[in-house]
This record gives structure tokens, sequence and C-alpha cells, in this order.
């Protein structure tokens, strides 16, 4: 607004700076705008607001140590970041963990990926205006919470998995706490669908908004829920089976659209699939050792390694350059799903109007913990 | 009661002074209402901390606003920044002058004669709080220019082509009933209701959904609450206001739905009058209806009402600008302009 404009029909692009604080952009991005009026010319994600050097601070660490950082990354699911870690380095190092343990991971990395799932219900819902659903989910996710810190003291950060295996025996009847929950977890999806997934007014918001052919999505490396709302089948559970994933029987949900609204449908069924696993593992749980046999002090060996999971988000890999006989690793490179996400975020919302931005930001479904580090 | 002192200053100001205070009151017991309602229906409590079951967190909330510290932005006209929140508060606390929501009483025999509880029956009312109620969207327009913040400056412009867009089929399914009843005048609107011995929602259902559909547009409530998005605009046009503008702001957004119902109940559901006018000599239950003040009549529609309006808010998410815009030219307006022609056929069908 410093120059005056020359006449009545001169227009002026406004520059917008949406975020970081801004109570849709899911913590601290910022999207650089141009905007016509409501309509988006140009949007340019701005990153870096939440940097802490994670990966320079695993190298000044050993292997064990490292796995509490990795709980600070995507903050809302934090098993399956530890999970990630855990798998890189025991390829690495070659252990392979006994069955209970990897059923353990199971149990815990599906309820992790339940708890951001229902995040990510919730605050999506909230940017388009339903503000109900939040306090449903946050209902459930609490349940969740409540189980993580019956079974290792911590609510978010849980630093719940060990190279080898996992820390702890389950607490006398967990499991049957656990089972009872993911009994009744399917009547609360279709609570939350009752609310949403016919509303006429939600399916015009996300219905056709922020459309990402099949071919973009590969070609900008999307993964998750984003490349399989695209109609792609790729999930890290089945092409890459770790822990004990190819024992176990699931569907990998894909949309046909690859709009905002088919990414709902596919987060939602991937919860119901996740009870699924859940209910298996529970029943097919076996007796055992919860830890590999590993020495006292990890050392590994001159080599590079990368070891991914299906994070909620996305793969989730940890590529790992490690010394001979290093306590540490060299340097670890985390590829994060948010982050590879996001890059799309421009092409998605140009020449949408401003509301599509936050609906397009809530499908990403982005941690800015993970996209710093 | 001849004299015209009593007659045009004090018993004006007596009833002035009450009007005020007490939709005051309600409209700060509203916000509490809203947020015990919303909880109940998002599986928690809400406010019970102050006072018993958290009854006095209204007056808590006031007493914060009231001694908070009242920030102006840098580079705001801090002349239309100061005027916005009158400009749409006077408003919507004006309109209550004409708003009828009880016929004459003597109130139990403590007065000599009866009165009208309500301020003024003037014979264009409904002009009277159309025109009157327009004139706040200057307040949000002002208050979102003068505030020097971008997020501010597109929730006034938002609200600006929303309320002016909402208002032309409002007016429209606004018609319709003026067609029914034959006047402008709020209290023969309601008394054609009685003679007629029906209530003018089930000739005019379309009319009704049509305003209210408008009025919950023109109140900026979801699914229609674009102007203050949270989510897209951080609070639209108020985003910069704090203190007892932001209160004042916020008085008359609750005024307003006050408003928007006290209309449809004046319009549609009788206004003070008993349910079902037409039954009321033949059914047993008649005495028992008819006994009831027609104020607590009045009372409990608009709070149904007012229930509605919290249920949209606990459900629907929000539209879109474009798709806001669509629902209120493409498919409002021409289905209120289908509707006039409608009612008046009938109209002049029936009385000939």
């Amino acid at each position: 607004m410093t120059e005056p404009l020359k006449s009545l029909f001169d227009v002026e692009e406004m520059e917008l700076s949406f975020g970081p604080q801004h109570p849709a952009t899911h913590g601290v991005l910022r999207v650089q705008l141009k905007l016509d009026g409501e309509r988006i010319i140009e949007a340019k994600p701005i990153i870096g607001y939440l940097h802490r050097g994670t990966e320079k601070l695993f190298e000044t660490m050993a292997f064990p140590q490292c796995i509490p950082h990795t709980d600070r990354m995507d903050y809302v699911a934090a098993a399956t970041n530890n999970q990630g870690f855990c798998v890189a380095m025991e390829k690495l190092l070659g252990i392979t963990i006994p069955p209970r343990a990897a059923y353990l991971r199971m149990i815990l990395a599906e309820l992790q990926r339940l708890a951001s799932h229902l995040v990510w219900l919730a605050t999506h819902a909230i940017d388009i205006g339903a503000i109900t659903p939040f306090f449903y989910t946050f209902r459930e996710r609490d349940a969740i919470l409540d189980l993580f810190e019956e079974y290792c003291g911590a609510r978010l950060t849980l630093n719940t998995m060990k190279i080898g295996g996992v820390p702890f025996e389950v607490p006398d009847g967990w499991l049957d706490r656990c089972s009872e929950l993911v009994d009744g977890f399917n009547a609360h999806i279709d609570e939350y669908e009752t609310l949403l997934t016919g509303n006429r007014i939600w399916k015009r918001r996300t219905v056709g908004v922020g459309v990402v052919s099949p071919e973009d999505a590969i070609d900008y490396g999307f993964t998750g829920p984003p490349l399989r709302g695209s109609g792609v089948e790729w999930d890290i559970r089945k092409v890459f089976p770790y822990d004990r994933y190819d024992e176990i029987d699931f569907k990998v949900p894909t949309g046909a659209n690859g709009d905002t609204y088919d990414r709902y449908l596919v987060r939602i069924e991937e919860m119901r699939q996740s009870v699924r696993i859940i209910r298996q593992c529970l029943d097919r749980m076996p007796d055992g050792p919860i830890m590999a046999k590993a020495p006292k002090i990890l050392r590994s060996t001159e080599g590079m390694v990368y070891g991914s999971v299906e994070a909620p988000k996305g793969e989730l890999g940890y590529f790992l350059v490690t010394t001979e006989k290093g306590t540490e690793p060299y340097r670890c490179h985390v590829r994060p799903p948010s982050f590879v996400n996001l890059q799309l975020l421009p092409k998605m919302v140009e020449g949408s109007l401003v509301a599509d931005l936050v609906a397009v930001i809530g499908t990403l479904d982005i941690v800015l913990g993970e996209i710093d580090r | 009661m001849t004299d015209p002192l009593m007659a045009y200053l004090v018993i004006p100001l007596v009833k002035i002074v009450v009007i005020v205070a007490v939709l005051m009151l309600v409209v700060a017991y509203l916000t509490f209402a809203e947020r015990k309602v919303l909880a109940y229906m998002q599986v928690r409590i809400g406010p019970n901390r102050v006072g018993p079951r958290g009854w006095l967190q209204p007056i808590a909330d006031g007493l914060k606003l009231f001694v908070k510290e009242d920030l102006i932005p840098s580079g705001a006209q801090r002349f239309v920044f100061v005027l916005a929140p009158c400009l749409i508060f006077v408003p919507a606390f004006l309109v209550w002058a004409v708003i009828p929501f009880a016929p004459a009483t003597d109130l139990f025999g403590l007065l000599p004669q009866p009165v009208e509880p309500f301020l003024a029956d003037i014979n264009i009312a409904v002009l009277f709080v159309l025109g009157v109620s327009s004139v706040g969207v200057f307040g949000l327009i002002l208050g979102g220019w003068a505030s020097n913040n971008k997020f501010s400056l597109m929730g006034g412009l938002r609200s600006a082509a929303q309320m002016v867009s909402y208002e032309v089929p409002l007016g429209f399914a606004i018609v319709a009933v003026l067609l029914m009843a034959g006047s402008l005048s709020l209290v023969d609107i309601v008394e054609a209701q009685r003679d007629m011995g029906v209530w003018f929602v089930f000739p005019g259902i379309l009319a009704f959904g049509l305003y209210f559909v408008c009025g919950v547009a023109e109140t900026n409530r979801n699914p229609f609450d674009l102007p203050e998005a949270e989510s897209e605009l951080v609070a639209g046009f108020h985003t910069e206001y704090s203190g007892m503008k932001f209160a004042l702001f916020f008085l008359a957004e609750y005024a307003n739905m006050l408003v928007v119902s006290s209309l449809a109940v004046i319009f549609f559901f009788g206004g003070w009058l008993p349910p079902f006018p037409n039954l009321l000599a033949s059914v047993w239950a008649a005495p028992v209806l008819a006994w009831i003040p027609p104020f607590v009549w009045y009372a409990v529609k608009v709070g149904f009402f007012i229930v509605l309006y919290i249920w949209f808010r606990g459900t629907f998410p929000r539209y879109r600008f474009d798709q806001l815009m669509e629902v209120g030219w493409k498919w409002l307006l021409p289905l209120s302009l289908a509707n006039i022609m409608l009612v008046g056929l009938g109209v002049m069908l029936l009385k000939g």
C-alpha cells in the first residue's frame, strides 16, 4: 500500500505471509502468498522455524542415545520414528529381533498410526470449519496415549523401542486393555464418518480440491496416504516388510481421483486396517524374549544402510553412514515424509482460494518438527 | 395516563433501561449457553469453575474484557478503528426498539392499566429492522479496513460481499410474509397469525427456510462464518481488536442472533402466541397452553432457534467463499423470487 493506485481500475497483487504464527499451518510453517483478491497466484512454503539440528546431534551420540531424539521429529507419531531408526540399525548390525518383540512393535506402531491419524482428522476438520470431530477424536487418542503411558511411562515422546527389540515387557492386563480399545474402535470411526463423510459441505470443500495426478505424486516422491490417495498402491509394510508385517493380513486402501476427499477416505480406511493389524497381533502374540542378543555397546562396521518404515505420514527413512568400530553414526540423514510431501504444495494450491490452501495443508498432514528436524 | 410527561418520557425511559439491561444480560448468558450446549455436544463439560456450575462465567468474561488493555495497532486509522465496533453494536441493539416480545400486559395486576412491554409499535417496523440491521455491515467493513491488517481486510471484504448478497433473498423471503399478513407492523403480523388461526410457517415453509438460511448467513455464523473463519483468517475482521472493543463485536454478534431468531418467531411461529392457535378452542390442553404467559412462549421459541444456531456450529464445516456466493445468488435468490410468486398466487386465490 505504499504506492497509490494509478486509477480506479488498477489492480494490485497482495502479498500475504500466511504463518508462521497462524492457527491453520500446523505449527510454524510459513507460506508466502501472492493473492489476487482471494485467489492464490503464487504460494511459497518457507520452512526452518523449528530447526533443531537433529541430524547433526545424531553424530555425537551413541546409537541407542539417538532414539529419544527421533521422538522429537514427528512428535505426534513417536513410536514409528523409533521403529524407523531401530529397523535401520538392525539392518546395519544384522540383528533379527525375536517374534514377541516384533509383534509388540507392530502393536505400538499401529496404535501410533491410529493416534496420528486422529490428530490429522481433528485438525483437518477444524481447518475446514467442523469443530466437533476434534473432541471426539481426542477422546480416543487419549485412550491410546493412556496405553502408551502404562507401557513406557510417556504419552508423547515415547522412546519405546530399542535396537534389537523393545525395552519393556508389557504390564499385566495391558494386552487385554489394548484388545478392549481395539474392539470398540471401529464404532468410533463410524462416529467420525457420520459427522463428515456424507456431509455435503464437507464434500464440497474437499472433492476436487488439491488434486494430484499419480504421475505427479510419483515424480515428487509422495509417499503414504497422499500417494495412495492418488491411486498408487505403495506401502512399505507391503513392499519391503519389516518386523513381522509379512505375516499379517491387511489391505492397502487407495483413492481414485487424488483429491482431498480421497485422501480423507484413504486415511479413514487405514485406521480400520490398523485396527485389523492390532487385532491379529494380539491374537497371535507369541511368547519369548523381547530383546535380541546384542552386545552391550553397539559397534558398527564401516558401511551405509537405508532402513525405512511406513510412518503414518508416509515413508520414514533413515540413511546411516558408519565407521569401523564406531559407536555413533558418522552421518545420519532422515527422509521425513512430511518434508517430501510438502514439495507439491505450491502446485496444488495455485489458482485456488485461500480456503483451499488451508484444506490442502491439512490433507498433506505435515508436522513441522519432522520437516525442519 | 394522559399526562404527556408520563407517556412520552418516563415510561419509554423505564422501558429502554429495562430492555437494554435485560438484553445485555441475555446476550451475556447466551455466550454461556453456547459454550455449555456446544460442550455437551462435544463430549466435554464446558465452563464450570466460576460460580456454581459456572453460572458466573459470563460476568467474569465481561469483567476481564472490561479491564483488559485496549490496543490500537500502529498504522490503524484510529477514528475508524474506534468507530467500527460502535457501528456494529448500536444497530444490533437499536433493532430491539420495535421487536414485540409480548402483548400489552398489566403485569399480573400490578399496573393500573395494560402497558405494552416493548418500546414502540411502528407501522413500518419490518423496514426499520432491515434498514437498521444492514448498517451493521459498515462496522465489519470499516473495522476490517481500519485495522491495517491483511487478514482483517479480507475478513471485512468477505463480510461485505456476504451480507449484501444474503440480504436480498432475506428481504424477498420476508416479502412473502408481508403478503400473507398484509402489514409491515410486527405486532400486526403476529395478530394476523392469531386471526388466521395458523402460523405462517405452515403456508410459508419455503419462505421460512430461505429466511433462516439467510439469517444465519447475515449473522456470520456456521456454516457461513467466513468473515471470521479462524482457520483461514485468524479471526477475520476483529483480529486486531481487544478488550471492550472486541466485546462489543461479540455482543453485537449474539444480539444479532437474537434478532434473527426473534424475527423468525414473529414472522413464522406466531410470536408470543401459544402453539396451534387454531386448535385452542377444541383441545383439552388449551387452557394450560393459554395460561402460560405469552412472553414465556416467545422466549421458548427464540431459545429453540438459538439452540439450532449452536447445533449448526457443532455439526457443519464451513463453506468456501465462492460456494457461499454461489448458494446465495444461484439458489436462494431465484428460489425466493419464485416463492414470492407462489405465495402471491396463493394469497390472491384464497383472499380473493
